[in-house]
């Protein structure tokens, strides 16, 4: 019974996105309650698959009653369902934000609901052909999500993306064309049978096909070569939608190279191709280092933290290349935890520019005495986010290391070593942009009195015109949000998602042998 | 389903490119009869080249729908059936059938195709309005002059030396 819910939660966001722009002809600002029904119903729908996944086992859902092997089918198994869950409550919770700070709307509602079934599709989705076109769902509607402030910048940052994104999923097709060729099937769990019955893990057209669709997955999740759309894009969006897509999107991408990985590909193929391995493991590690390298050298704060994603999901890559049931335990932890941690620091952000026009460190000064909830919150993500325990930022990273030294330890190779020693690198990195941030928010020492703060205040609308080169890409994204809060005020809904998501992900920091448990079954299917 | 004979095709063409010990005179055999897959890697190499060189942003575009339709051709030729027919069931005889699969794939990936086009060129109309220009040199001067684009030795470049590297690994 419960599997009918699968192919509902992909359908009814999709259908629902028609809503608000065909009722938006008739009534104003349909496109909000539309959104929320659906996303509460989407939040339901996911807890009641983690609840029969995590006691009941894996299930899935053929379509349209064909079997799997022709027909496509939809998985929920104790990762997906994990992501399922992730992906429900992050929209949920944006949603809370774009009411507080914009954009409102009906046509970026409709985009927000074909954005959200997207992505629950990718994650429930069991066919690689499937995938592609979830993955494409995703990345249309994240592209004109980006340009959704209607200033020039942000187009341009989003035409990027579009070119850069589109050879990436192009690329991942060309991937399982190859696959497709060599075993003449797309269902997942029939393609990991069908490459060893018909073609061999050393086969050159099975690893032609891995080689594309790792390269076009590092292009999506945005590893370190090729991650140059990803700062302009977060940067240039609106706040909400930056919130959105951080937290999501990449994760996505990064979802769907630990499926085909693991399920597909499987540890098998891995340990047959030691070169494809150790590619893996160059750029994750490289990602690791250059991403917090670069974030260092910003100042712009929501600039900063996309160069941050960049680090961490070379974290997840290098879970993956690792190969081993620890690792990728770390992995998926700190796919979900990243995920938690981006949104709220995002969603931080984007409270402290409504309320102040903050955008650069410098802007952060001693606004904690203004501000005490958001700022504290984005203390406690940002260590959370260095991995200070207890916190799921260092639950993910501890098990990567873990991982990374004990397969160095199985197989007498300096990989894994290097690895964590360059997972501890990234940390030092992290906790100096972080240290940073919270050196403003706390011990900047600007006196913001009250007589100051209505000079500040006064001198807000038009004083932040004062510095052009830094303002001008303020005043477009401000123009755009459309602020409805007063300046010098944190509105209050978004503000009590904010500390709710840095609660959560201080308390998940204690649940590591509950992830041990829940994602045992799927761990122990595939390093079997 | 089961293995489709243009697979063992593909396996020839890719056993000759890796270099296995077939003789080198089959490369010329590999351009006669497996052409649709030469062309396929041909257009595919042309059209990311136009994406990383062309500074037009329309250019661009074109180049990004030359790429995708490379791979249509891949899926289109790997379906071919020496001697089959269209698969619709009363297109009359037996005989063998031309896979249908790929052809419902490449059609949802025109679908697809199609709608990255037209987000890609509003997008660029939408440049045009702002800036009035396509090319990208241009455009990053007057981003970087509007201070939207980091100045200095920030990260220009990137891009396209980024998507140049990623054909290595």
């Amino acid at each position: 019974m419960t599997d009918v819910l699968l192919p509902l939660s992909i359908a009814v966001p999709i259908v629902a996105a028609t809503l608000p722009l065909a009722l938006g002809l008739r009534y104003e600002d349909v496109g909000w309650p539309v959104a929320a029904v659906t996303t509460l119903g989407l939040v339901g729908s996911a807890a009641a698959v983690a609840l029969e996944v995590y006691t009941a086992g894996p299930f899935d859902h053929e379509l349209g009653g064909y079997a799997p092997p022709i027909g496509i089918e939809l998985v929920a198994d104790e990762l997906s369902a994990a992501v399922f869950l992730l992906v429900t409550l992050v929209s949920a919770a944006t949603l809370v934000l774009s009411r507080a700070i914009g954009p409102r709307g009906n046509a970026f509602h409709s985009a927000y609901l074909l954005l959200t079934g997207g992505l629950v599709g990718v994650s429930l989705t069991g066919d690689l052909f499937n995938l592609f076109v979830f993955l494409e769902i995703v990345g249309l509607t994240t592209y004109a999500l980006i340009a959704a402030d209607r200033s020039g910048a942000s187009a341009y940052a989003s035409l990027k993306y579009l070119v850069v994104g589109t050879v990436g999923a192009s690329l991942y097709l060309v991937g399982v064309g190859y696959v497709f060729l060599a075993t003449g099937t797309l269902n997942m769990a029939d393609v990991s049978v069908q490459i060893v019955e018909q073609a061999g893990y050393t086969d050159p057209l099975i690893r032609a096909g891995y080689a594309f669709i790792v390269v076009g997955f590092a292009l999506k999740i945005a590893l370190f070569p090729v991650h140059s759309w990803q700062p302009d894009a977060y940067q240039r969006a609106p706040d909400s939608v930056t919130t959105l897509v951080a937290a999501l999107v990449s994760t996505a991408s990064a979802y769907a190279l630990i499926r085909v990985t693991y399920s597909v590909f499987t540890v098998d193929f891995l340990a047959a191709n030691d070169a494809i391995t150790t590619g893996v493991l160059l750029v994750a590690g490289v990602s690791i280092l250059a991403g917090s390298g670069l974030a260092v050298m910003q100042s712009d704060l929501k600039r900063m933290f996309a160069y941050s994603s960049v680090a961490q999901f070379g974290m997840v890559a290098a879970a993956v290349g690792i190969a081993d049931e620890t690792a990728l335990l770390g992995g998926v932890v700190h796919l979900v935890g990243h995920g938690l941690m981006k949104f709220g620091l995002f969603c931080g952000l984007a409270l402290l520019a409504a309320g102040y026009g903050a955008r650069r460190v410098e802007d952060l000064a001693s606004l904690a005495r203004d501000a005490p909830f958001a700022s504290g919150a984005l203390a406690v993500l940002g260590l959370s986010l260095v991995g200070i325990p207890p916190s799921v930022g260092f639950l993910g990273k501890w098990y990567v290391s873990l991982g990374a030294v004990r397969s160095a330890g199985a197989t007498g190779g300096v990989v894994g070593i290097a690895l964590a020693a360059v997972i501890l690198a990234s940390t030092l990195f992290t906790l100096a942009y972080v240290a940073r941030v919270i050196e403003q928010l706390y011990f900047a020492g600007v006196d913001r009195g009250d007589a100051e703060r209505g000079v500040a205040d006064h001198g807000d609308a038009g004083g932040h015109a004062d510095g052009p080169a830094r303002d001008a890409g303020d005043a477009v994204a401000d123009g755009g949000s459309g602020d409805a809060t007063a300046p010098g005020t944190v509105p209050t809904a978004p503000l009590v998602v904010l500390v709710a998501a840095a609660l959560v992900v201080v308390g998940l920091g204690f649940a590591g042998a509950g992830f041990e448990s829940l994602l045992d079954p799927y761990l122990s299917e595939v390093f079997a | 389903m089961t293995a489709l004979p243009a697979g063992s095709a593909a396996h020839a063409a890719f056993d000759v490119l890796a270099g296995s010990p077939v003789a080198a005179g089959t490369a010329l055999d590999v351009l006669g009869t497996r052409h649709a897959y030469v062309t396929f890697a041909l257009l595919l190499c042309i059209g990311l080249y136009m994406m990383i060189a062309n500074p037009n942003l329309v250019k661009k575009v074109i180049g990004l729908n030359l790429f995708q339709t490379a791979i249509f051709l891949l899926f289109i030729a790997s379906a071919y059936v020496e001697g089959g027919a269209i698969p619709i069931v009363y297109s009359g005889g037996e005989g063998p059938y031309v896979s249908p699969l790929p052809h419902v794939i490449v059609l949802t990936a025109i679908v697809v195709g199609v709608s990255l086009t037209a987000v890609a060129l509003a997008l660029c109309i939408r440049i045009y309005d702002e800036y009035g220009t396509l090319r990208v040199d241009t455009l990053r001067e007057l981003l970087r002059e509007e201070g939207s684009l980091p100045a200095g030795p920030g990260l220009p470049g990137g891009e396209s030396s980024g998507e140049g590297g990623d054909g290595d690994d």
